[in-house]
């Protein structure tokens, strides 16, 4: 955002909406500041199940230093909390664990999956393990490796501030889907059950990809260790 | 070969679903090879016991197993724990194998003598119509927990245990028990199910009453010591401070 986009918008008419529907100067400004201060004051909230985070550990630490992007301090209480890493491996036990410190988080924040197994589940395609944890509740980066570097997270939160930037609070659609908690969506799972069979199964989020594509060729399914009861 | 061994393992699992006669365990006590080490517990046990020894193995060179009735095995743990000759007073874990097929499921106790400095591991055959044995939580506490998850991941239910619960997967787990052979990879229930379920666990569902009770009646935090008139100011220095 440089100086040239602050002089294009000067000429925006004042109020902005109206029949054309769009942003105008006051609106926009209003953005630019309502944004600037959030951009710049992610707390997040370090869910560390794993070796994910010994590297966000590392992120916070001295020599990457997120607090140089505006995470001033790891907000261990949920409620004072803004973003949510979850930085490892996440088994169906801490499952609602997870979904209810999602649920005390204030409005408006954001979730980072930190590596293979917040994202997708990894290897961990097995009876006790979650496939990914946008299952359970709405992911805005994915940050793949396995673990990340330090560079690759602080990367991620570049990118969600850069997401954050793009946001605007006169925006209803995000309003309805994503800000508006109603609470009856409180400890329920982030999609519908048809959703997450099908990026689930019958061979896990990890692989599924890869085996659809034909990159990977298996008889799982014909091996009688692998049937269904 | 291939198809052979996935129709032995099928046979063996419609043997296993149907109740198949199981094998025979019992036999004669195998004497120990010429030249092998041996090993005064596994002697002493027999001479005791006689034939709740059923077998004897040596693995690994130097490793003994034992396998025991399970209906005498708390016996003779007690025994092997509480005679000076033998002392084993440390249970380094319990622990169970299946090895599929219909097999008996075998309980593991590896047993340490921290005063004779010998190791020694006790195993017990259940059939998997009866998996049923004695708790060993009489004779070592430590055994609470690990029964506890034997329990929980092979679903052998161990007779007088003070508190046998699930200690590993969520309370209202309806799978079954994980780690048996005829468990499927990825669970019972399909992937949402499965999502459903533990999205409608109560977090606190992990306590029991007893337990909130303990940690209500735990002592409170000690104050720091800079607080109160006995400070850590207030004490003359030691003798290595200040000089």
């Amino acid at each position: 955002m440089g100086l040239g986009d602050a002089r294009e918008r000067t000429s925006l008419p004042v109020m902005g909406g109206g029949k054309s529907g769009a942003p105008g100067w006051l609106t926009s400004r209003l953005d630019d500041l309502v944004n600037w201060s959030r951009v710049n004051s992610l707390w997040p909230m370090p869910f560390g199940t794993a070796c994910c985070a010994i590297e966000m550990m590392a992120t916070a630490a001295s020599k990457y230093d997120q607090a140089r992007f505006g995470m001033e301090r790891m907000s261990y209480s949920p409620r004072q909390a803004d973003v949510l890493i979850c930085a490892g491996r996440l088994p169906y036990k801490m499952a609602p664990v997870i979904r209810r410190i999602w649920d005390q988080m204030p409005q408006p924040k954001w979730a980072i999956a930190m590596g293979a197994c917040a994202s997708s589940g990894n290897i961990f395609d097995a009876y006790s393990m979650v496939q990914g944890i946008d299952t359970i509740i709405p992911v805005d980066v994915y940050v793949p490796g396995c673990p990340p570097r330090p560079e690759a997270l602080l990367y991620g939160l570049m990118m969600l501030q850069e997401k954050i930037r793009g946001e605007s609070v006169f925006d209803k659609e995000l309003h309805e889907q994503l800000r508006r908690e109603p609470p009856e969506r409180a400890g329920k799972p982030n999609l519908p059950p048809e959703a997450i069979d099908e990026v689930a199964l019958p061979f896990g989020n990890s692989t599924k990809q890869n085996r659809v594509a034909g990159l990977v060729s298996t008889a799982a399914l014909a091996r009688p260790s692998d049937r269904q009861p | 070969m291939a198809e052979n061994i996935y129709q032995k393992y099928e046979s063996a699992l419609q043997a296993l679903e149907h109740g198949a006669p199981l094998p025979e365990t019992a036999g004669a006590v195998r004497t120990p090879p010429e030249g092998s080490p041996a090993h005064p517990s596994v002697a002493a046990l027999v001479e005791r016991f006689g034939d709740a020894v059923l077998d004897w193995e040596l693995v690994a060179g130097d490793e003994h197993v034992v396998f025991v009735r399970p209906e005498r095995a708390q016996e003779m743990l007690r025994w092997l724990k509480e005679d000076p000759s033998q002392r084993y007073l440390f249970l380094s874990d319990l622990t169970a194998v299946d090895y599929g097929g219909g097999r008996p499921l075998q309980v593991v106790y590896q047993l340490w003598s921290l005063e004779h400095r010998r190791q020694l591991r006790v195993k017990a055959e259940l059939a998997l119509a009866s998996l049923e044995i004695d708790s060993a939580v009489p004779v070592w506490h430590t055994a609470d927990w690990l029964e506890r998850e034997v329990y929980d991941l092979f679903g052998i239910r161990f007779r007088g245990h003070p508190d046998l619960r699930r200690i590993m997967m969520p309370e209202n787990y309806a799978e079954g028990h994980p780690l048996r052979k005829d468990f499927p990879l990825r669970g019972r229930f399909s992937r949402a199910e499965q999502t459903r379920r533990a999205l409608t666990m109560e977090t606190e569902d992990f306590y029991t009453p007893q337990e909130m009770v303990f940690m209500e009646e735990a002592e409170p935090v000690p104050p720091p010591a800079n607080e109160g008139s006995a400070s850590l100011m207030d004490q003359p220095p030691g003798p290595g401070v200040g000089g």
